[in-house]
């Protein structure tokens, strides 16, 4: 995984609660094997007029003006600002993998829901909680100010706005742990290949019946 | 010091190690796997040249994708079919047990997890799917994981997670006649919000919950996700145990003796403490019927879609009249007098053989409503199917016009055939209402399987006691 450090880029504003994953990226793209290509999909019922379907050509589609995401102002923008609960329903990893090839790299909102959350930082893409009051303010001031770009630095754990104003934001120490030096959590665990094994020898004499083996 | 929560105990019991700040090693003990986040992990062992640490711990089976009429054709969508073959090959290549689309046992994953007895207490289960909660309903640590973390467990048999905190929610008194599991959970999502639990592992208890069978205790943790817990969990007590008595991969003989001793020690201490207590009346609740795009847009069967302008919260508002307008709906509007244009029974929510059997008793003697161009019932799995046939369900259904059709995940989502025409309304028994869920443009409303199979009889929404009962 790439090594993240500080991102400044524009923020795109989607002022809704509750984003599901099925909006972020809907069913019918969960049926690719691979891991990437679904950024043209990203929030593809509400950023196209027609229905998409996998393996389309999505550049001659019908486009919604009425989405943000296609507002010209808004274009390469890496930042994503939503509200409460952003992330929540089905645990498909498609729904970072989407935002991560579209180019989002930190999501702003006031709360996610857990497993969106937990998938975001095993593909490098920052989910930052603010309070709502932040929130209020960082919506009405993308409004008046076209190309509104944040800066977010991971290391100091500060996002800083145009004027210069600093919001501070907290993460867990081995998730910064991760993204900073771009680990890989596989690797990471398997450096504990003997803790494993010793834990699966006293959790075996307690409960043999959970070492059977399925078949 | 205070006694230990189930959770507790749960979690204490699989931590391999801790690290500073929080976070834990914490080890797998079953892993369930289907077809449509396990690619990628697939490839990413492959990638890196790795083996699953304990093949036999895992069970694969494909069900989202999988066809619910004839299967002897195949499937006739490529994209879904190259899913499937995928996950075929890939269980093949490491020899992990997969109950193929044409296996009398194949199912729903979490259909067929406890069915299978594959799914125990004590255990921690994953899967790569958010209703991994269901499990919970046997007194273990059940939740769903993305696709990096099906690799991670299939690499290490284990996964980096922090303790969540703890919710009980309580439901004492009794329910009323008619009233299910569905409307139990239907009804706490209204009351603490589709993010109220974010963050917590839920207990459920109480003597309404003490009384409910397997298969409702499974309803109920199924949709804690909704709630935003990514797990909801039931002390162990004797339905449990019946439950699993004799089940394909439960203990047998000495261990069957022993396992249950120590299964018997999955509940709450009595002087546990939990972060946040709620309680509940069972006699206070209704059948529910969401009428919005989000499980906790609900009201009881009796009434009316509420109006978004006396909500003093901006967003909250917005989203309302939001869902409003993609649902057609008019505040003020008996959900009684909403009319459906389908109905669908099935998906690991209510696709179990009490929910179908609750639906036949409905629909027994019935005609599916005119207005009605599909009323479909999809067993969770090949066993509750064949079960069902056994009973002669299937013929109850299709008596009354409902299509009887081959198990698998179906309109739930409609990754498969089965979907929602734009502006179509239905009744469904499954767990979201999302925008699109079942079809782009379709319209869901969630519903127990009695109200569904009510629904369909009457074409509008109707307390299915207010039908005429049928033998
Ligand atoms: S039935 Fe629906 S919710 Fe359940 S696993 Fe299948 S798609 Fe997911």
């Amino acid at each position: 995984m790439e090594a993240f450090k500080t991102v400044k880029g524009v923020v795109l504003p989607i002022d809704r609660s509750n984003i599901d994953t099925d909006a972020i990226i809907p069913k019918q793209y969960l049926k690719s094997v691979a891991r990437s290509g679904f950024g043209a999909n990203l929030f593809d019922e509400w950023r196209y007029l027609d229905h998409g379907e996998p393996g389309q050509e999505h550049s001659n589609r019908p486009i919604n003006p009425n989405f943000v995401l296609n507002e010209k102002r808004y274009t390469g923008a890496e930042v994503l600002l939503a509200r409460s609960n952003f992330g929540c329903g089905s645990s498909r990893e498609h729904a970072v993998w989407a935002l991560r090839d579209y180019g989002v790299k930190v999501i702003i909102a006031s709360s996610f829901a857990d497993i969106f959350f937990n998938n975001c930082f095993k593909n490098g893409l920052l989910p930052l909680v603010l309070p709502e009051d932040v929130i209020d303010v960082l919506f009405d001031s993308i409004k008046d100010e076209p190309g509104y770009m944040l800066e977010v630095d991971l290391e100091s754990q500060n996002i800083i706005t145009p004027d210069g104003t600093q919001h501070s934001f907290d993460i867990e120490r081995f998730r910064k742990y991760c993204l900073v030096n771009g680990f890989d959590d596989i690797d990471l665990t398997l450096q504990h290949k003997k803790d494993i094994s010793e834990f699966e020898a006293s959790h075996k004499q307690r409960m043999p019946w959970l070492f059977e083996d399925i078949s | 010091m205070s006694g230990k929560t189930l959770y507790d105990k749960l979690w204490d019991s699989h931590v391999v190690r801790e690290e500073d700040g929080g976070t834990s090693l914490i080890y797998i003990d079953r892993h369930l796997i289907h077809e449509v986040t396990s690619p990628q992990a697939f490839a990413g062992l492959k990638e890196s040249g790795r083996l699953p640490r304990r093949v036999g711990a895992n069970l694969a089976v494909a069900d989202h994708n999988v066809p619910t009429t004839d299967r002897s054709k195949g499937i006739s969508d490529a994209v879904s079919q190259l899913q499937v073959t995928t996950l075929d090959q890939n269980c093949k290549e490491f020899g992990i047990t997969e109950y193929d689309m044409n296996d009398p046992r194949q199912g729903i994953v979490h259909v067929i997890g406890p069915e299978q007895g594959a799914t125990l207490p004590g255990m921690t289960i994953v899967c790569g799917d958010s209703h991994t909660a269901t499990h919970g309903a046997f007194g273990a640590l059940s939740f769903g994981i993305g696709t990096s973390e099906v690799e991670h467990v299939l690499a290490t048999q284990c996964l980096v997670s922090r303790k969540m905190r703890s919710m009980r929610i309580t439901i004492d008194g009794e329910l009323r006649p008619g009233v299910v599991a569905k409307d139990l959970i239907l009804a706490i999502i209204g009351e603490i919000g589709t993010s109220g639990g974010t963050g917590y592992a839920i207990e459920f208890s109480g003597s309404v919950v003490r009384a409910l069978s397997m298969e409702a205790r499974m309803t109920l943790c199924n949709m804690t996700i909704e709630a935003g817990a990514r797990c909801g969990i039931v002390a162990v007590d004797e339905s449990t145990i019946d439950y699993l008595e004799n089940r394909t991969y439960a203990p047998k003989g000495d261990q069957w003796i022993e396992a249950q001793k120590l299964w018997s020690d999955y509940v709450s201490d009595t002087d546990a403490v939990f972060d946040q207590e709620i309680r509940l009346d069972g006699q206070t609740i209704l059948p529910q019927v969401t009428w919005g795009t989000s499980p906790e847009m609900v009201i009881p069967i009796d009434g009316i879609i509420p109006d978004p302008q006396g909500l003093s919260d901006e967003s909250r508002r917005e989203g309302w009249v939001r869902a409003l307008e993609y649902m057609d709906l008019e505040s003020g509007t008996p959900i009684r007098e909403v009319r459906v244009d389908k109905v669908f029974i099935g998906s690991c929510t209510n696709g179990r053989i009490e929910d179908l059997r609750a639906a036949a008793q409905v629909a027994r003697g019935h005609r599916v409503a005119s207005n009605v161009s599909l009323a479909m019932v999809v067993p969770g799995s090949g066993l509750v199917k064949r079960q069902a046939e056994s009973e002669g369900l299937d013929a109850v259904f299709t008596r009354a016009g409902f299509e009887w059709r081959e198990p698998g995940c179906s309109m739930c989502l409609a990754m498969n055939a089965d979907r929602l025409e734009p502006g179509e309304r239905c009744a469904s028994t499954s767990n979201r209402n999302f925008e699109g869920r079942q079809g782009q443009g379709g319209r869901t409303h969630l519903v127990s399987p009695a109200v569904a199979a009510a629904a369909a009889v009457a074409g509008h929404f109707v307390d299915p006691a207010e039908l005429e009962i049928k033998t």
